[in-house]
């Protein structure tokens, strides 16, 4: 197993290098001078010059990624344009944040998404299996920013029961921590909870009608014990693959949840860093996040295994 | 029994100003702020934080004239060559050390020489300063500048404590130390900026709230909601939609100024190929496009009535507005005949925005009335960023911009249609506006000066280089809790005399 894990780490890291490559030149290609945007109102030539300077943003291109890369080697990810702070302090304050939200919003995924799964396979064609196609359907068609604002307006505005915005860590006050992650994490999740209903749905239905079960069952073992052991172990090993996919989709949405909510987080951070054409900051977060991917993907791999014996005998 | 009802009064009055009562004002901003050091940063919420944190040399008062803070007088000399500033006494920075001359000739070098100073051009009148007493400080200027005093009023006139700058550095942003009323506590970027009350303020009477956290939060309506659900005390830039919601609410005040600033088109008469179009080459057209716009209606529209039609630099409201150029009312027929006068019938033009939804809405609203006169306008949303390099690289036939505003008319003129002016992206160029201007920067006499900017407006008013449309108010809304806050001119928030009963 350990060496299957190091194989596949050691594929990651030209995946990591191109990764890199690729983001370094899709943001030089983007119009828009990152010196005037920083600049703002007071454009003063000699200024604009010495950021370049500073910044080495007038040296060609490969030069200016090779010191990025270097520094990156070294544990230097540099310092953001817009504020002077280093990009890894940066993003040892934000990721905690997004990983908080999305694993909360994953537990509400997992939560809602399986049960109802199950229930609306075991129970196909009856009212049960409709309602929570339909809630599914819900889920996936209303656009987080609509259910995000709705319910800030409802939720806060008019009830007055959670925070309209804002975060708080857990470290610090885990009550109020919980108060303002609740609804964020309830946005961001509900579009995933429809997702693995229906997946969990469709693989259930099509663990139940195999034999095995159909043996299981005619040797008079109880219904719920057939469902939840025999059946659900098969129809999850699809569904951790799609949960670990999810993650991925779980941080996409999260730029757009915590721009709502204003939560401090990666999502929020790559976006005013992309429009402030802050280059190392957007650098730093895309390379986090694609080794987040990579790590997800991995432990998903391992999970499969375990999940299913005859896997490792692929190893 | 008086003896108990004063008894009680003085035990309210402890209960009161008791630790556990400390007041707390929240503030929801529109932006986050960037670095704060003020000689390096450039956002607006951040002369907003500093507004709490850092006490410059003059301020402003409600109708923008100059008025005492740590210089509490000043004289200049005949020549206009020499400002010298008499200083306040027994004021000291956050960190214990003491403001004095000393620390001004300090704080004005950095502004000056600091390589990383986005001050430079706000001082460049400034040929040195010196120390002429204990309290008293000497500015000598390369010529006379009229503007000086108010970059003074804003971040080039900021004291930061020369101890801590000088141990900091560039990197002095990361925790400032000034002598606002306010000092520095913590500050999670995109989250909250805190400060709290500064007790060896030298007007700390003055100062009712323990505790500011500025919260930046860019979705207007989020904003607002958390006013609303009590979360914020107060927030600025209450988007125009919301501006009736808020008056009718009981539970809200409002507190609205006309800015500084001013809403505009910049037309591309001079910076590179993209100048060669009718609206680039003939002032006719231009007028032409001016004409058939309804000003009145797009604040109606666009606004909802809260900014100000305007055809100048100055607002209406100021006492810089020349009067003899009125905001004209919308004339298509007469843009017609300007437009077949440059012998043409329509215009084809490009003009570039940003993309934000009112932006993006003011523009269609002008794109539907200049084509009534003969304009077929072709819409480019881009974002700001791009905006701003491809209206500095002249790569745009006419566009859509703001300009935030300074307190002296010099700022919101000299740097944007002088030949060499550092933001004339237009690149406009005539030498009579340039004399006009340069006199009036070098005249102290205020009236010699609104002569002289009179005299600019009406050659601009015919060149239109830049096509004013309006300006925009600064509308902030507050439980009602908060009392004490006037609305200034410059958008700032100032928290002297402000209490939050809550």
């Amino acid at each position: 197993m350990l060496i299957y894990i190091a194989k596949r780490v050691l594929v990651a890291l030209p995946t990591l290098l191109i990764v890199s490559i690729l983001v370094f030149s899709l943001q030089k290609l983007l119009p828009g001078d990152p010196v005037l945007a920083l600049a703002g109102e007071e454009r003063d030539p000699a200024t604009l010059e010495l950021l370049r300077e500073k910044y080495h943003l007038n040296e060609p291109f490969v030069m200016q990624y090779l010191r990025w890369f270097g520094g990156v080697l070294t544990g230097d990810f540099g310092v953001s344009l817009r504020t002077g702070q280093p990009v890894l302090e940066l993003i040892a304050q934000k990721l905690p944040v997004t990983i908080q939200l999305a694993l909360m919003s994953m537990g509400f995924a997992l939560l809602i998404g399986i049960p109802a799964g199950i229930i609306a396979a075991v129970r196909k064609g009856t009212a049960i299996d409709w309602l929570a196609n339909i809630v599914a359907l819900s889920g996936l068609s209303i656009p987080n920013f609509w259910l995000g604002i709705m319910l800030i307006l409802f939720v806060s505005v008019k009830l007055g029961w959670l925070p309209a915005s804002g975060y708080e860590s857990p470290f610090v006050d885990p009550l109020r921590s919980l108060q303002t992650m609740i609804m964020p994490a309830f946005v961001l999740g509900s579009g995933l909870a429809a997702t693995l209903m229906r997946h969990t749905r469709s693989a259930m239905l099509g663990v139940l009608s195999a034999d095995y079960i159909r043996t299981a069952r005619a040797k008079g073992l109880d219904g719920r014990e057939v469902v939840m052991v025999h059946a659900l172990r098969n129809a999850l090993l699809p569904v951790v693959t799609l949960t670990a996919l999810l993650f991925g989709e779980l941080l996409a949405g999260a730029v757009l949840t915590e721009q709502i909510f204003t939560i401090p987080g990666f999502g929020k951070l790559i976006v005013d860093a992309v429009f402030n054409r802050d280059y190392a900051v957007v650098q730093g977060v895309v390379l986090c996040t694609a080794v987040g991917f990579l790590v997800m993907n991995l432990v998903a791999d391992v999970l499969y295994v375990l999940l299913n014996p005859r896997m490792r005998s692929a190893l | 029994m008086i003896r108990t009802s004063l008894l009680s009064a003085a035990a309210l009055c402890a209960l009161l100003s008791a630790p556990g009562l400390a007041s707390e004002l929240r503030i929801g901003l529109q932006d986050d702020a960037d670095i704060l050091d003020p000689h390096q940063s450039r956002t607006f919420v951040g002369r907003i934080v500093y507004t709490g944190l850092c006490d410059k040399l003059v301020d402003l008062d409600k109708d923008v004239n100059i008025v005492p803070q740590l210089a509490t007088d000043w004289t200049t000399s005949e020549d206009g060559l020499k400002l010298v500033m008499n200083l306040r006494d027994g004021v000291v920075f956050h960190d214990g050390t003491a403001f004095d001359a000393a620390a001004v000739v300090y704080n004005i070098n950095r502004a000056m020489t600091l390589p990383e100073s986005r001050r430079k051009s706000e001082l460049a009148s400034v040929s040195g300063i010196e120390a002429t007493g204990p309290l008293q400080v000497t500015f000598t200027l390369k010529a006379p500048d009229s503007s000086l005093l108010a970059q003074l009023s804003d971040r080039a006139g900021m004291m930061l404590s020369p101890a801590a700058a000088e141990a900091a550095g560039a990197d002095f942003g990361q925790n400032p130390v000034c002598s606002g009323p306010f000092r520095f506590v913590e500050r999670i970027q995109q989250d909250r900026i805190v400060l709290e009350k500064f007790a060896d303020y030298y007007d700390a009477d003055q100062i009712k709230i323990d505790r500011v956290t500025y919260l930046p939060i860019p979705d207007t309506t989020v904003r607002l909601a958390n006013l609303r659900s009590g979360e914020l005390d107060m927030i600025e830039c209450v988007a125009a939609s919301d501006v009736a919601g808020v008056r009718e609410d009981e539970a809200l005040n409002s507190q609205e100024s006309v800015g500084l600033g001013y809403m505009a088109i910049y037309a591309n008469v001079r910076n590179g190929d993209r100048a060669n179009t009718p609206v680039g080459q003939d002032a006719r057209v231009r007028q032409a496009f001016s004409l058939a716009i309804d000003r009145e209606a797009l604040n109606q529209v666009v606004f909802e009535g809260t900014a100000r039609a305007g055809n100048q630099p100055f607002a209406p409201t100021s006492p810089w507005f020349n009067q003899n150029i009125p905001v004209p009312a919308r004339d298509v027929e007469a843009a017609k005949a300007l437009l077949a006068e440059a012998g043409l019938e329509r215009v084809a033009v490009e003009v570039q925005h940003a993309n934000n939804p009112v932006v993006t809405q003011m523009m269609q609203v002008i794109q539907a009335m200049t084509a009534e006169a003969g304009f077929d306008v072709t819409l480019k949303a881009t974002e700001f960023a791009t905006l701003l390099s491809e209206q500095t690289a002249g790569n745009f036939q006419l566009s859509r911009s703001d300009w935030s505003g300074r307190p002296d008319p010099d700022g919101n003129l000299h740097q944007f249609v002088t030949c060499e002016g550092g933001i004339n992206d237009p690149k406009y160029c005539n030498p009579e506006v340039d004399q006009l201007l340069n006199e009036a920067r070098a005249t102290s006499d205020n009236a010699a000066r609104k002569a002289k900017y009179d005299a600019a407006g009406e050659i601009l008013n015919r060149d239109l280089p830049i096509i004013y449309l309006g300006h925009q108010t600064y509308v902030f809304a507050m439980d009602k809790g908060v009392e004490g806050f006037e609305a200034y001119p410059d958008g700032m928030i100032r928290l002297k005399g402000v209490t939050d009963a809550d």
